[in-house]
């Protein structure tokens, strides 16, 4: 069997049971087998019309391209049956729950694309004159209050693009201040082994080497192990909070004090910031810096991957540090100020060419107004409180990893309960799939067994819970029954059955080749 | 309120399911110190009605770029978006699936994704393509980042004609990582002074066509003693139709090719989300950031997509990862692709070619007004003029009469001492209208 380094399998296993009858054409019913753009013949083909050019391009001589570039064209009927066929072998939030436990796919209300596409936001260049931004340089003013508000801190920077950018943004404020205090020398950045992957990269990316902090018996961070770690070379400690297993971490105080009198930094990732929004306020857990992944509590879309955004609040220890650029309010208006020199010159640099993601600026506020902090309250309960509803009802039949007290926003069970069924995690994660749901998130956090981490966020309705309960109850009957095939060929029903991910990396295969189809992309015929 | 469904009926069942007396019970792990009881200091919940108004008043008050005259590039670029774009980037499916990680259910990403690719090796003139980054300037620091694990070398030499946020996005980043950037002081020819700074400890030579000023420089002869050095070239790009008109970095010898692809399929959004474009040769391939779409087969045999060669990435490696990234920049590079397949070939040779023609127009109209003078020789869609004082304030008084002039050089790059150097673009989106409205008002202003 191949396997990734946590354990899961990355090719099919064994002999594929056919699924029966199939079609003569390789679709599925109206899930059409729908070809590449690149096989569809339209070399010499154009979607857009557009007015001729008035002047030729002589005077760049010999710097013109002169050899096809080789991308075909389609017709707008075309792309659109080509992109909506494309579309439909996509599951979505708004097709059913969608349990990636620390991903948090909550429902993206439209209002906010609405508002996002209004002409006043989408069509402004970011280096417009400041006198023509102004209402722009509000909303990024208003945003950050309500970052700052709700987290209790006392600055933010907007520019991070990401929730990895963020935390990057966090860690060379950090540096900064280490290095403004004449304490550069330190070196290493503690993690606790449950951390997102992103946490150690960063600390690596940054120049920190990276010391795991141990676990306890119920999931939190140990606190004895952090003390003993805790060093005149320790920068700083990265803790997600609630973490990784969906728990609070109890001792929160305590770790933030131990790591202020070493003289260490509290980075926090804030990746789970939607179970404790309107309730807990990071700033008065000691929190230092902190990024917010607007895509998750902010509910702005994944989008298939992006884009994201990853705001970062900052403490008054290192609020001076922050990145350029920041909106500042005066008699005239708002400034956008751009350049770290005079006030700013302790800013540690530019994250990005511009200000950062306005697009989801736009969507989280309206979000956020629209909330209230009466809503965004609401928010938390909700999810925590679908999360135990989730973990009581499949703790009957599934073995949660940590079952004595409540989780918070997402349950967490290990694999313990499919010992002997011959079914693995990945297969139970696949067979959920021929039942309409979406995988739970698997194999992490990497210090529980098989993992499974579901989160169903707070804009599920109970009806939904129970559908999804009812499922994974099901499934978990037929695996205890022995019926291991239905998991083992899993998913029969999707678009596509399991795929071969070692293959895919052996001989990597990114770009269409023209020579793999026996065609190629003919020069553009005369006009 | 109405994103959230459960009833006080509901919760009060869940509760008991759960056997929890309250909400407060699930939140008994919180020390009693940092739970806060009250709302905070901020407006309770709106309904969509007041959400709207409050944001179309925040709208209202910005000037769009499509409201008149509009002149500024640097970066970020005016153009036409097909209605088709919008519509199917807000289709569901696409707009609220997350990262593809369960391919069997996620093809309609991964294979947009994989065209995606395709399409940007073949603009850049290079083998293999990631599936995207944040943004350009973020891509260019990766780049430099890639260059120092391929050649294990850490010294960069960063042209003058990069531009200067992409320059000081690449030192903060680059720099933190424990590279050693050499940035060149900005001039408008500024390429070939690069020729001298290479040496036996370059990782890389980052040159940007169509520079920050606009030109366009054939990067061949660098290439050449970047390789000669054992160093690798980047070629950075900002417009990315210019790759419709113009010579590619590969045909010129780029190493690694990384663009803003807000050009194509993407709004202004007041600087974001973009997408970063990122491409390199084949060999380079395993110590690539981000996310790669592979062709694959299913268990019957049939062709499907995934991502691959995820043991570069951080949820694998942890702090061996080539990069940090963890999130791409999908929707954008959706918008890019399915605008670049309504272009196709034909399409985006006559957009670049149109976009030239609006530019040299421009420049034909600028250069006869007294007192302006065009520094930049050869360009794709924006140029440099030098204006009798201080550019900054033209764009300001300019204002006056309805014209966006530009971006004033000194906004990028204050310490550069080109007060005077004013960068205008035009696209297919620029009218002969405006040319002639801001030429008169230049020459009203600066007689």
């Amino acid at each position: 069997m191949t396997m990734q380094n946590v354990g899961r399998p990355t090719r099919p296993e064994g002999a594929v049971e056919a699924t029966g009858h199939t079609s003569l054409n390789g679709g599925r019913g109206l899930l059409q087998d729908e070809a590449l753009i690149f096989e569809l013949g339209g070399w010499d083909k154009t979607g857009v019309d557009l007015a001729p050019a008035a002047q030729d391009a002589s005077d760049l001589g010999d710097l013109v391209r002169a050899a096809p570039i080789g991308l075909p064209g389609l017709s707008e009927p075309e792309a659109m049956r080509h992109y909506v066929r494309l579309s439909q072998k996509n599951h979505a939030i708004d097709l059913a729950l969608y349990p990636l436990g620390s991903c948090t796919m909550k429902h993206n209300p439209r209002l906010n694309e609405k508002m996002a596409r209004l002409a006043g936001f989408s069509d402004l260049h970011p280096l417009a004159p400041q006198a023509t931004v102004q209402g722009a340089l509000a909303l990024m003013d208003r945003l950050a209050h309500w970052l700052k508000t709700l987290t209790g801190m006392p600055a933010v920077a907007l520019s991070p693009k990401a929730g990895a950018h963020g935390e990057l943004c966090g860690l060379l404020a950090i540096k900064a201040a280490h290095e403004a205090k004449g304490q550069g020398h330190r070196r290493t950045v503690l993690v606790p082994t449950s951390a997102h992957g992103t946490n150690p990269a960063t600390a690596a990316f940054v120049g920190y080497s990276v010391v795991e902090i141990a676990q306890t018996e119920d999931g939190r961070v140990d606190t004895a192990d952090l003390a003993a770690k805790l060093s005149p070379d320790v920068a700083a400690i990265m803790v997600t909070n609630p973490n990784t297993c969906g728990l609070f971490e109890r001792d929160i105080l305590e770790i933030s004090r131990l790591t202020h009198e070493a003289g260490a930094y509290f980075y926090c990732d804030g990746a789970n910031f939607n179970a404790i929004v309107g309730r807990v306020r990071p700033g008065d857990l000691g929190v230092d810096a902190m990024h917010i992944n607007l895509h998750k509590t902010f509910s702005t879309p994944h989008g298939g991957g992006g884009p994201g955004a990853g705001p970062v609040v900052l403490s008054e220890a290192l609020a001076a540090f922050a990145p350029a650029p920041w909106v500042v309010s005066g008699e005239d208006g708002f400034k956008l100020v751009e350049e770290t020199v005079g006030e700013a010159a302790q800013g540690f640099g530019r994250m990005s060419a511009f200000h950062g993601q306005m697009g989801m600026f736009v969507r989280a506020y309206a979000y956020m107004v629209s909330h209230g902090t009466d809503g965004l309250r609401q928010v938390a309960e909700d999810a925590v409180l679908n999360a135990n509803y989730i973990k009581a009802r499949l703790s009957p039949v599934m073995s949660p990893a940590f079952p004595d007290g409540p989780c918070m926003h997402e349950a967490l069970f290990d694999d313990a309960w499919l010992e002997g069924t011959g079914v693995t995690t990945l297969d139970f994660a696949k067979a959920m799939i021929d039942e309409g749901f979406h995988p739970m998130t698997m194999y992490f956090p990497l210090v529980v067994h098989g993992a499974m981490l579901i989160e169903p966020t707070e804009t599920e309705p109970k009806h939904e819970l129970d559908r999804f309960c009812e499922a994974l109850i099901a499934l978990a009957h037929a695996a205890k029954a022995g019926d291991a095939e239905r998991f083992k060929g899993a998913p029969y029903l999707a678009p596509l059955r399991r795929l071969d991910e070692t293959l895919a990396a052996r001989k990597p295969r990114l770009t269409w080749r023209p020579e793999a189809k026996g065609v190629s992309p003919a020069p553009l015929a005369a006009e | 309120m109405r994103y959230l469904p459960l009833t006080p009926a509901d919760r009060a069942e869940m509760l008991a399911t759960i056997g929890a007396g309250s909400i407060d019970d699930l939140f008994a792990d919180v020390p009693q110190a940092a739970r806060k009881a009250d709302l905070f200091d901020l407006p309770l919940h709106a309904g969509e009605m007041e959400v709207e108004r409050e944001l179309a008043s925040l709208a209202a008050m910005n000037r769009p770029a499509g409201a008149g005259p509009f002149f500024c590039g640097a970066g970020a670029y005016k153009h036409h978006v097909p209605a088709t774009v919008d519509h199917i980037i807000q289709r569901s499916e696409f707009l609220t699936s997350y990262t593809p990680y369960q391919p069997e259910i996620a093809q309609g990403t991964l294979q947009v994704l994989f065209e995606f690719q395709t399409q940007v090796a073949a603009l850049t003139g290079l083998d293999v393509a990631n599936a995207s980054m944040y943004d350009g300037s973020t891509a260019c620091a990766e780049a430099v980042m890639m260059a120092q694990r391929v050649t294990r070398r850490k010294k960069a030499v960063l042209s003058g004609g990069l531009h200067p946020h992409y320059a000081a996005t690449t030192q903060t980043i680059a720099h933190a990582e424990g590279m050693d950037i050499v940035r060149q002081a900005a001039a408008i020819d500024a390429e070939a002074a690069v020729l001298d700074a290479i040496d036996s400890d370059t990782a890389a030579v980052v040159v940007q066509t169509p520079n920050v000023f606009g030109v366009v420089t054939d990067v061949t002869k660098i290439a050449e003693a970047a390789h000669a050095a054992g160093a690798l070239l980047i070629v950075v790009t900002t417009e990315a139709v210019s790759y419709g008109l113009l010579k590619s970095p590969g045909e010129m010898g780029a190493d690694i090719a990384v663009a803003e692809g807000q050009s194509i399929g993407n709004g202004l959004n007041f600087g974001g989300p973009y997408v970063g474009l990122f491409a390199c040769r084949e060999k380079l391939v395993r110590q690539m950031p981000g996310r790669l779409c592979g062709e694959t087969l299913d268990a019957e045999g049939r062709r499907g997509f995934v991502l691959t060669l995820s043991t570069r990435e951080q949820h694998i490696r942890r702090e061996k990862a080539t990069s940090n990234i963890c999130t791409n920049s999908g929707l954008c590079a959706l918008a890019f692709t399915i605008h670049l397949s309504l272009l196709g070939e034909r399409g985006l040779r006559e957009l670049a070619a149109l976009n030239h023609s609006r530019a040299r127009e421009l420049r034909d109209a600028l250069a006869a007004v007294p007192g302006v003078e065009v520094l930049t020789p050869r360009f794709f869609n924006e140029f440099a003029i030098r204006l009798k004082g201080d550019a900054a304030k033209t764009v300001e008084a300019l204002l006056a009469d309805g014209v966006v002039a530009g971006v004033p050089f000194s906004r990028l790059d204050p310490a550069a001492g080109m007060e005077d150097v004013l960068l205008v673009a035009a696209t297919e989106t620029t009218t002969t209208q405006d040319i002639q409205t801001f030429a008169q008002a230049l020459a009203g202003r600066t007689a």
